[in-house]
């Protein structure tokens, strides 16, 4: 009977060994996750897109384009020329276009109508790289900024609001592509992680509030200040989905389900982030 | 005067069915708008073209139940369809080489418009999965792994599900987020072969 089984030391040498190795595992994780809580803390002791806030405002107000005009009369919804608040109520419905657009799809409006550019070379170029400054960046960072401490306000008051709203929802849980995946892969379940990276649930509030309220956001990873459009086309990349296309009517419509499903939360962006 | 009052209950409905389309478009109409702009927004690039978001029937039908678990007759559906579509090896061999396996589950790339269509592609199941207790870094959108094989018995029966399961995870669960990595030749037989041995063999350190 005593062959079969070990002798209670030896059994407890094995458990305790066991019990080490796991528990060994579980602090290495354990830390790792709290040297990245560390990491991301001291980051946010100096934001570099302020530098793209100072360069977008100064391109806000700088005569420019074929028309030499500034941007200083654009309508982002509250009226031409309000920046200040803009962005916590947009995408919204713009009866001069007779359709609902997003930031970014607005400045390409009034770069178009005021500064007289052509639409392809309003949307050239929307994301910057190494040696590669995006005008529309600097635009979108300055804009963005002028919302920081404001609550998100997104109205679904219009019918095309209202439908852009659905249209987002059904795109959300839209699954295609070589591996099946759908935004709501990553981002319908509360608390879930990616390798490390924890990923907001987008369809619930305090999920939509906490990820949409901090894009635009500074990535120390690339360098880069990223706007809104470009955390869309990444995902869809990641998605192993074909490329989407800047300011494009599905990029509008899911803007419009994530800010609306942000409404109420004060928004806080510029941010920075790994 | 009775058509009269037929006549104006003819506008009033008719009235009513206009104003009703108005305001509350159907739910099967905003699917099949919101797929036909998906499809305007989108340009072909790299290795990734418009094809991509071409939904087969089971792509089609979880989209339907937006990440909720369809009703028991759609599960059994699509489950059988799937399952009945899973190439089982012609030698009869279910696992490879588990260190190869290992290589293939931390691989991230393949399939990206941004990958080289030559390759490396991986399976990138540590995105989602807990397997070798020596990787830290591991997701938890999938259940753990770690001693897959050595808490469910080295059986056939375990062999054959873990290569079916990878090959077409939708044939045992239906709406599943985890890719159909067989079906959609996302990897090779071998590959899969691969991942079996990390989950099964009883040398791989999944198992220890």
């Amino acid at each position: 009977m005593m062959k079969s089984r070990w002798r209670a030391p030896t059994r407890l040498a094995v458990l305790t060994f066991a019990v080490a190795l796991a528990t060994d595992a579980a602090l290495a994780q354990t830390s790792t996750i709290d040297e990245i809580a560390k990491y991301r803390a001291a980051l946010q002791d100096g934001n570099p897109a302020e530098l793209w806030e100072a360069r977008g405002e100064g391109m806000w107000k700088q005569p420019s384009g074929p028309a030499k005009v500034s941007l200083e009369k654009c309508d982002l919804g509250l009226g031409p020329g309000v920046v200040k608040g803009a962005y916590t109520q947009l995408p919204r419905y713009f009866a001069d276009a007779d359709r609902v657009m997003d930031l970014e799809t607005r400045l390409v409006w009034c770069r178009v109508k005021l500064q007289g550019m052509s639409e392809a070379d309003a949307k050239k170029n929307p994301f910057g790289g190494p040696n590669n400054k995006a005008d529309m960046e600097a635009l979108v960072a300055y804009v963005t900024a002028e919302s920081r401490g404001i609550k998100m306000n997104v109205s679904d008051a219009h019918p095309k609001e209202k439908e852009m709203y659905r249209l987002g929802e059904k795109m959300f849980y839209f699954r295609g592509g070589s591996h099946d995946f759908a935004c709501s892969t990553c981002h319908g379940v509360d608390n879930q992680r990616i390798r490390l990276q924890d990923l907001p649930n987008l369809t619930t509030t305090s999920g939509a509030q906490k990820a949409y309220t901090t894009w635009p956001a500074y990535r120390v990873s690339q360098g880069e200040l990223r706007s809104f459009q470009w955390r869309l086309n990444d995902c869809f990349r990641q998605q192993r989905f074909p490329e989407l296309v800047f300011a494009s009517d599905a990029s509008i419509a899911l803007t419009m389900f994530l800010a609306k499903n942000a409404n109420g939360a004060a928004f806080d962006a510029p941010a920075i982030k790994r | 005067m009775n058509k009269a009052i037929i006549a104006w209950t003819t506008v009033v409905g008719a009235a009513a069915v206009l104003i009703g389309c108005a305001t509350a478009p159907s739910d099967a109409d905003v699917t099949a708008k919101a797929t036909q702009m998906l499809k305007a927004s989108f340009k072909a690039k790299g290795q990734a073209g418009l094809d991509r978001l071409d939904q087969d029937e089971t792509q089609k039908l979880c989209s339907e139940y937006a990440g909720k678990v369809p009703p028991k007759d759609v599960v059994d559906r699509i489950e059988k369809a799937n399952f009945a579509s899973i190439k089982w090896p012609a030698d009869g061999k279910l696992l490879g080489d588990w260190k190869n396996g290992e290589k293939i589950a931390q691989e991230g790339r393949g399939k990206q418009y941004s990958d080289d269509p030559k390759g490396p592609v991986g399976g990138n199941c540590y995105a989602c999965h807990q397997l070798a207790p020596q990787e830290v870094s591991y997701g938890t959108i999938g259940p753990t792994l770690y001693q897959f094989g050595k808490l469910r018995g080295y059986t056939d029966e375990t062999r054959k599900y873990a290569y079916g399961k990878v090959w077409n995870a939708e044939a045992y669960s239906a709406c599943s987020t985890m890719p159909r990595f067989g079906h959609s030749q996302i990897l090779s037989e071998a590959q899969v072969k691969d991942l079996v041995a990390l989950l099964m063999d009883p040398n791989s350190p999944v198992n220890k």
